[in-house]
């Protein structure tokens, strides 16, 4: 009985160190965007380009093509739930509002997770057990300012842009199902989405990715971080790292529904 | 900028726990300006727990360390980040930056903590090539190249800001005699030429006396003797000797507390004083 308390207490204190990791961490990023140029360690504009690019232009097909199914499935399971009560005309606005609430951001904060976050994390770690990132401590060169804020920056800005342009395949695939099966033109189903779709509901699926965003790179760099054991220890954290994004993501993203919703 | 304290390092009483477990024991040694000091020690005697309180890399739990006249536990981040532009560390590993060419490895110091242009880093880069005889190796990548390239090329990386003090982990580890050699002489030439004191970390016989001009000796985490290439060559001490001449420590003579090892009795498997 002991043993087991003593597991769920060293549990929790590494848990909750690791909480503290990431804020110190966040903190940290936020101390270099603002002072670094100051101490003469200025966040560099073309590596957070490079991982823009990777991040960004990377995961395009990939969410292109699930944006698009998860826009189809939305559209036939709408139609066919709405059938029961003779509304399928009213499936546009159930289509507009769940992608662009919902699953545009989930699904692309998902896919970035699995991609994206898992690389960093796949990366700080290897380079943790090469001793690179004691080589940049005793070059005098942050480790946070120059292997930490890049891949936080290019997220933050690429997450959001991805996810609108997921919204956008979305909706449009929804309407390649919609406009024949309700025997209307595909012109006349985006006249009725730019009626239905609101800035408001917009802005609440960028908000959400913008702190999936943060959450991603925090969460990817903290496993890195803490690799230890070699190239086994590097991809027991690269799962850890993508098993937590993603159970960050859907806890953080039902939080944020539950605020700002009701 | 330059401290009026003839000694590049001096470290006091140096206290060192991996967990409960004591590495350092007291440890306390200088190094003089311009002297390459070899710290020697088997396995497991806290050689590079000892590098790493050098570098800042761990914090003493108790005593001090001073870096070209600077307590390094009490510098401002920023103190200390300038005093590490003034220092040169050589990993054992190279750790050069795998997503990097070798180029970029040796000219991002010089990116990063100064205001020259491409072509004067250029310039650099190569000169710093040329002096560990790897010429034209600039755009390859660290996986293209061979152990002893690698160690070279971390050697490069280490002295493109010209430090005062440079640190080698292991130099020779792992090369052929004739490529650890080189490194040797290398490491002769840039006392020589540039003035740098030298901490060399290694458990290669050769090269310590080949290089050094005083020797650290550590025994599980003990400075069992600090002193010139002929004094501890001439040493009586039993485990000095058998560092020496490569001879096993004795085996344990008490049956008993090996047999209590061998059972795995508590009081002796978390006791140990030594690394595993």
């Amino acid at each position: 009985m002991t043993g087991l308390l003593d597991r769920i207490g060293r549990r929790a204190m590494a848990g909750l160190s690791e909480f503290g990791f990431g804020a110190t961490l966040l903190g940290e990023c936020l101390y270099w965007l603002g002072m670094g140029a100051k101490r003469r360690q200025p966040v560099r504009l073309a590596p957070i380009v490079a991982q823009a690019m990777e991040i960004g232009i990377g995961a395009l097909p990939i969410v292109t093509v699930l944006s698009a199914t998860i826009g189809v499935m939305l559209a036939i399971q709408g139609i066919y739930t709405l059938r029961l009560f003779g509304a399928e005309s009213r499936v546009s606005l159930g289509v507009a509002m769940s992608v662009v609430r919902e699953f545009g951001p989930l699904i692309t904060g998902i896919l970035v997770a699995g991609r994206s976050g898992s690389a960093l994390a796949a990366r700080l770690g290897t380079m943790r057990i090469n001793q690179e990132v004691d080589a940049l401590t005793v070059m005098g060169i942050s480790p946070v300012r120059f292997l930490v804020v890049p891949p936080l920056l290019a997220m933050a800005v690429m997450l959001p842009a991805l996810t609108l342009w997921s919204d956008l395949v979305g909706l449009f695939a929804a309407g390649l199902y919609i406009a024949p099966q309700l025997g209307s033109s595909m012109g006349a189903y985006i006249d009725e989405m730019s009626d239905l779709v609101r800035l408001n509901d917009v802005w609440h699926g960028l908000g959400k990715s913008a702190i999936f965003s943060v959450m991603i790179t925090v969460v990817g760099v903290v496993n890195g971080a803490s690799v230890t054991g070699g190239a086994e220890g590097v991809g027991r954290m690269t799962t850890r790292s993508v098993v937590h994004a993603i159970s960050a993501i859907v806890i953080t993203d039902m939080i944020f529904v539950f605020m700002v919703t009701r | 900028m330059s401290s009026p304290n003839p000694n590049s390092i001096e470290v006091r009483n140096l206290v060192s726990y991996y967990g409960s477990r004591q590495i350092l024991h007291n440890v306390s040694l200088d190094v003089a300006k311009g002297e390459i000091m070899v710290i020697m020690g088997g396995s497991g005697s806290g050689k590079t727990t000892l590098l790493n309180h050098l570098l800042g890399l761990l914090k003493p739990a108790s005593g001090s360390v001073r870096v070209l006249g600077h307590d390094i536990a009490k510098l401002s981040p920023v103190a200390l980040q300038r005093l590490r532009t003034r220092t040169g560390v050589a990993f054992q590993s190279g750790a050069l930056f795998s997503s990097m060419s070798i180029g970029d490895n040796i000219a991002l110091p010089l990116r990063e903590h100064t205001r020259l242009d491409e072509t004067t880093i250029g310039i650099m880069t190569r000169l710093k090539l040329e002096v560990v005889s790897l010429a034209g190796f600039e755009h390859l990548k660290p996986a293209e190249l061979s152990g002893g390239m690698i160690k070279r090329a971390a050697l490069a990386r280490a002295i493109v800001m010209d430090p005062e003090l440079l640190f080698c982990d292991e130099p020779s580890a792992g090369l052929d005699p004739v490529v650890a050699s080189s490194i040797d002489d290398l490491i002769l030439r840039l006392r020589d030429a540039m003035g740098m004191s030298i901490v060399v970390v290694t458990h290669d016989l050769d090269s310590t006396f080949k290089i050094a001009d005083r020797i650290c000796v550590l025994d599980k985490g003990h400075v069992l003797a600090l002193d010139s290439v002929e004094a501890i060559r001439a040493s009586t001490d039993p485990r000095i000797q058998n560092l020496l001449n490569r001879r096993t420590e004795d085996a344990d003579p008490d049956a008993d507390s090996y047999l209590r090892r061998l059972v795995g009795d508590p009081a002796h498997t978390s006791a140990g004083t030594s690394r595993p």
